[in-house]
């Protein structure tokens, strides 16, 4: 359009609308509103103008209004009616509608809307234009947000543009194709030949961007990597050069020569010279060249030094240089510059694992940042600290890191807790210690502690055998202190309940023994089930703990008042428990003894940290169960018993409970012959059980099956034992859902004339598959047939193997005790199929 | 380079250049969140924090905060020289850059950087280069609008 002479002054004439504010006249205007409101009614007022001038397809203004539209754009308003305009400026021939139309598209058009394709052919125009200036601006756009479309369309012109001579366009076609690469892998090839000479430039521009280029291309690519490893005498010579020449005006800053280049370089080399030997010697000597010369007043020397020092962790150096390098990040720890020291911690703990003794060196600078103000490095000197406790160090290195947790921002506390029992567990040098330090923890940051440190602990506590009066001491006295933390809680609860008699009998050999009444115990468990800081978790752990002093102290009454008022606790899970403990004083009492036993030493599971799932008999145990359960439940397969599964009280109602094919055995005799060759795993030392029926959850006094909903699925039902006048039936029903299980349930009845009494039927099963046990109906088995005691076995077989059983048979007749063992296999197919 | 904010003390956004793929509404998110972050570090702490999958480098120059995020394996301390850089030409050729005049030319402030940074990485490492392609560009700007300065934005 002519803008000369009369045809402007007609053109004027004939403009209908005055002519648009400008740009810096809106924004000034912008700025005198008060009030968001009045910001938004002056916007709103300029976008409908803007929008009229569109419609008009001025051509004259559009350029100031697509800059006006950006500047709103930028104080958050919406601008998508101005993405075609955007378009139209970068059709324009002229400069300026192109430079804010390049501008308006980089910044309010995205790959997700097609429009931007309409960009392709402006910007192929523009790639091939006279004047470097346009060049540059559509090499900009296409390199900042060229989709893969774009990018594919434009591929060759940016290769095309990468072998000419003008740096300032092959600088920019560099990363043109950097960006390309990135968007479009497989376009990786066709920018091969054009790197052929790159690193021969003159040109700091186009050598940088080179570099940058050629580390893309070996990132992604191991052939390319190969193909590039050819350069490294090319890079070191650059480096070299840069280093040892003087003053260059033009790219100085700070007294070192183009430090943006050098590090790229670096990073280049450092790509280069993994795993590969003899590019790593080729740069050894550049390396202690740069890590020696580079001046480190300034943040700018420290940059190149920090990349060196990355650079020489990851290549193969020679061990003098990695010494060198871990000294240089010794050094930058005590910087003042906060920046600088935080680099130093985390490239100390990239390498502290491969160079462990030189990082050693500097661990009391490395504890000292703990005390550090800034989060950052806190952060950093707390994760490096743990990395380098070792077996000689322990001691410090934990008085310092529990000093930390005591004073240490809340988000620090569970980590930093999780690190300490770690520590404590692989190099604790005494288990007194040990146990001091895992009180320590659990008295501060108890609230913080990770819910599966409990059964951790739990297990450390159980297999200090010796620590158990003194543990169980400490622990009482912090629970009078303090019961707000329910981890510390909970380990409390489960010690006392396990060692309250050690606690009453004042055995304590490491400190002064307490005296404390058993009353007193009571009122501090009663305590916690009462209290409103107990998690219903909490409560849990306090029952059971209340119940099992029943065999420790004498006040047995008032655990069964106790017992029986949470009997109708509102809370189900203490309800149960209650229920259950109450069944156990009323019908089991002679039972009640065996079962609240002192629990076995528990062999550890191969676990580091948070305890992972634990198999039992092959299986892994339902996640449910654990988060609930105090540690027995979630223990090593070996332990498998039925008392686990009481003590810990069970929820698990529709789950089933893994059962004990590895019953207790009594001095380890019978159980283990029972076992013995349907390859179960071997049997635990756990204590003598006599009787290893547990009263189940549910209502385990019912002998009915637990699924009504069962469809009898016909399967016929089987003699399992008939001998010496005691005939064993076994009936068959599927339970529903779950078909993997098989829900038996035994008849055991008597032909004999006289009663068989303590009648109990026990049951194991081969790896695969789980068994449960239910109550049996009673334990008496008539005479002459004339009644049965009937129990329920539930099967889980998920891997459908043939299902094989022992069984083991003890009962009084006739006033002697009679036992049998034996094997049934003559299940019908249905029952495990 | 994933992307680079300018914002003032009052959090008002002053720049942006994003070098990632990514929706408005998802632009607005993150730089809510990293304005709300980064406002509130202490005077004390240092330049670098981690944020989301992000290392996020920031310097606050008189009443603006520059602030970039970049890749885990990118070099902090040169990007703390990338940002000094940029403000350096800011400075050259707005003569004492001060915030006002990034606010009122702002476009001018976009050039300055997609002539230093392109895809997030820096293409020009002499400041001369490249203030002297922005005084050619501008000189063309003027040339060929040199019979209508009146629609010059």
């Amino acid at each position: 359009m002519s803008v000369d002479g009369p045809s402007y002054f007609l053109a004027s004439l004939r403009r209908r609308m005055p002519a648009p504010i400008r740009l810096r006249e809106l924004i000034r205007t912008i700025r005198t509103a008060r009030t968001q409101a009045e910001e938004r009614e002056m916007i709103q007022k300029e976008c409908a103008a803007i929008r009229s001038s569109f419609r008009e397809e001025d051509n004259t203004y559009r350029c100031r209004n697509v800059a006006k539209l950006l500047y709103m754009h930028m104080l958050g308003y919406p601008a998508h009616f101005g993405q075609l305009e955007c378009l139209k400026l970068i059709a324009s021939q002229k400069f300026t509608d192109k430079r804010i139309g390049y501008l308006g598209a980089m910044l309010l058009l995205d790959e997700r809307q097609d429009v931007h394709l309409l960009m392709t052919n402006c910007i192929k125009n523009d790639l091939n234009h006279s004047t470097q200036y346009v060049q540059g601006l559509a090499l900009c756009t296409l390199g900042c947000m060229g989709s893969s479309e774009m990018c594919r369309d434009l591929a060759g012109e940016v290769e095309k543009l990468l072998k000419t001579s003008n740096s300032y366009l092959r600088k920019k076609a560099a990363l043109c194709a950097v960006h390309v690469i990135r968007k479009v892998p497989e376009l990786m090839e066709m920018f091969l030949p054009a790197t052929k000479n790159l690193l021969s430039e003159k040109n700091h521009g186009v050598l940088h961007t080179s570099v940058v280029l050629l580390t893309e291309m070996c990132e992604r690519s191991p052939d390319m990597l190969a193909h590039f490893r050819k350069l490294v005498p090319q890079l070191v010579r650059i480096l070299k050069n840069l280093i040892m020449s003087g003053y260059s005006p033009e790219h100085d800053v700070s007294g070192i020569s183009d430090p943006f280049l050098q590090v790229r370089i670096l990073r280049l080399l450092r790509i280069l010279g993994k795993s590969d030997d003899d590019s790593s010697e080729a740069m050894n000597d550049i390396l202690a060249q740069v890590a020696t010369n580079t001046e480190t007043s300034k943040n700018v020397g420290n940059a190149i030094l920090y990349e060196t020092v990355l650079t020489i962790m990851d290549i193969k150096s020679e061990s003098g240089l990695r010494v060198l390098a871990i000294n240089i990040l010794g050094r930058f720890l005590l910087n003042n510059d906060k920046n600088i020291r935080y680099v130093a911690l985390t490239s100390l703990l990239k390498t502290v694992q491969t160079d462990h003794n030189a990082v050693q060196r500097h661990r009391s600078t490395i504890v000292d940042c703990l005390k550090d103000l800034d989060v950052s490095i806190k952060r950093r000197a707390m994760e490096l600290s743990f990395a380098l406790v070792n077996g000689n160090n322990v001691r410090g290195m934990m008085k310092e890191l529990l000093y930390f947790l005591d004073s240490c921002d809340p988000e620090f506390k569970a980590d930093c807790a999780s690190g300490v029992f770690l520590a404590a567990e692989k190099y604790a040098p005494s288990k007194r210690w040990h146990i001091d330090t895992v009180m320590r923890v659990l008295t501060t940051a108890g609230s913080y502690v990770r819910d599966d440190s409990v059964p951790n602990l739990i297990q450390l506590i159980t297999n200090s055998v010796e620590m158990h009066a003194y543990t169980v001491q400490r622990l009482y006295k912090a629970l009078l202190d303090d019961i707000s933390q329910q981890p510390l809680v909970q380990v409390a609860s489960w010690c006392i309940g396990e060692y309250g008699d050690l606690l009453l009998s004042g055995q304590c050999e490491e400190e002064e023994p307490i005296q404390v009444t058993e009353d007193e115990v009571l009122d501090v468990l009663e305590g916690l089930l009462a209290s409103n800081l107990s998690t219903p978790v909490t409560r849990g752990y306090s029952l059971t703990a209340i119940m099992k002093l029943s065999t420790r102290f004498s006040s047995v009454n008032r655990i069964k008042k106790v017992v029986s008022v949470y009997g109708s606790s509102i809370d189900v899970e203490l309800q149960q428990r209650a229920v259950e403990y109450n069944a156990l004083f009323k019908k089991y009492d002679h039972m009640r003894p065996a079962l609240l036993e002192r629990m076995p030493i528990m062999e550890k599971t191969a676990t580091n940290g948070p305890s992972e799932i634990v198999q039992t008999n092959g299986e892994a145990e339902p996640s449910a169960v654990e988060a609930k359960h105090p540690p027995p439940v979630a223990q090593p397969a070996n332990q498998a018993n039925d008392l686990l599964d009481l003590l810990g009280g069970n929820d698990v109602v529709p789950v089933i409970q893994t059962s004990m094919p590895t019953k207790p055995a009594s001095a380890g005799g019978e159980l283990l012959d029972l076992l013995g060759d349907l390859s179960l795993s071997g049997p635990a030392p756990a204590p003598s059980v006599p009787s290893s029926q547990p009263p189940f959850l549910l209502d385990g006094l019912s002998s009915q099956p637990l699924f009504n909903d069962i469809a009898p699925a016909g399967i016929p039902p089987m003699i399992a034992y008939n001998k010496n006048g005691l005939k064993i039936d076994f009936t068959f029903e599927r339970a529903n859902p779950n078909p993997n299980v098989a829900v038996i349930t035994i008849h055991a009845t008597n032909s004999t004339e006289s009663e068989m009494t303590e009648f109990v039927f026990q049951a194991a099963v081969p790896k695969t598959f789980q068994l449960q046990l239910l109550s049996p109906s009673s334990n008496v088995v008539p005479a002459l047939n004339q009644g049965s005691v009937t129990q329920v076995i539930r099967v889980l077989n998920p891997q459908k193997q043939q299902l094989r059983m022992r069984i083991k048979l003890t009962y009084t007749h006739k006033g002697s005790p009679v036992q049998d063992l034996s094997e049934v296999n003559n299940f019908p197919p249905q029952s495990w199929q | 380079m994933q992307f680079m904010l300018l914002f003032s003390r009052q959090g008002k956004l002053r720049l942006q250049k994003w070098y990632v793929p990514l929706s408005d509404k998802e632009k607005k998110k993150i730089t809510r969140e990293l304005v709300q972050t980064v406002l509130a570090r202490k005077p004390k702490m240092c330049s670098f924090l981690e944020w989301r999958d992000l290392k996020v480098v920031y310097k606050r120059y008189a009443s603006l905060y520059f602030c970039c995020a970049v890749e885990n394996q990118d070099n902090e301390l040169i990007t703390l020289e990338i940002i000094h850089r940029y403000v350096e030409l800011l400075d050259k050729y707005f003569g004492s850059v001060c915030e006002l005049d990034i606010i009122f030319n702002f476009e001018k402030a976009y050039f300055i950087l997609d002539e230093f940074l392109l895809g997030g990485e820096a293409q020009e490492t002499s400041k001369k280069n490249v203030l002297k392609a922005i005084e050619q560009a501008d000189l063309l700007q003027e040339n060929v609008d040199f019979q209508t300065r009146l629609f010059a934005v």
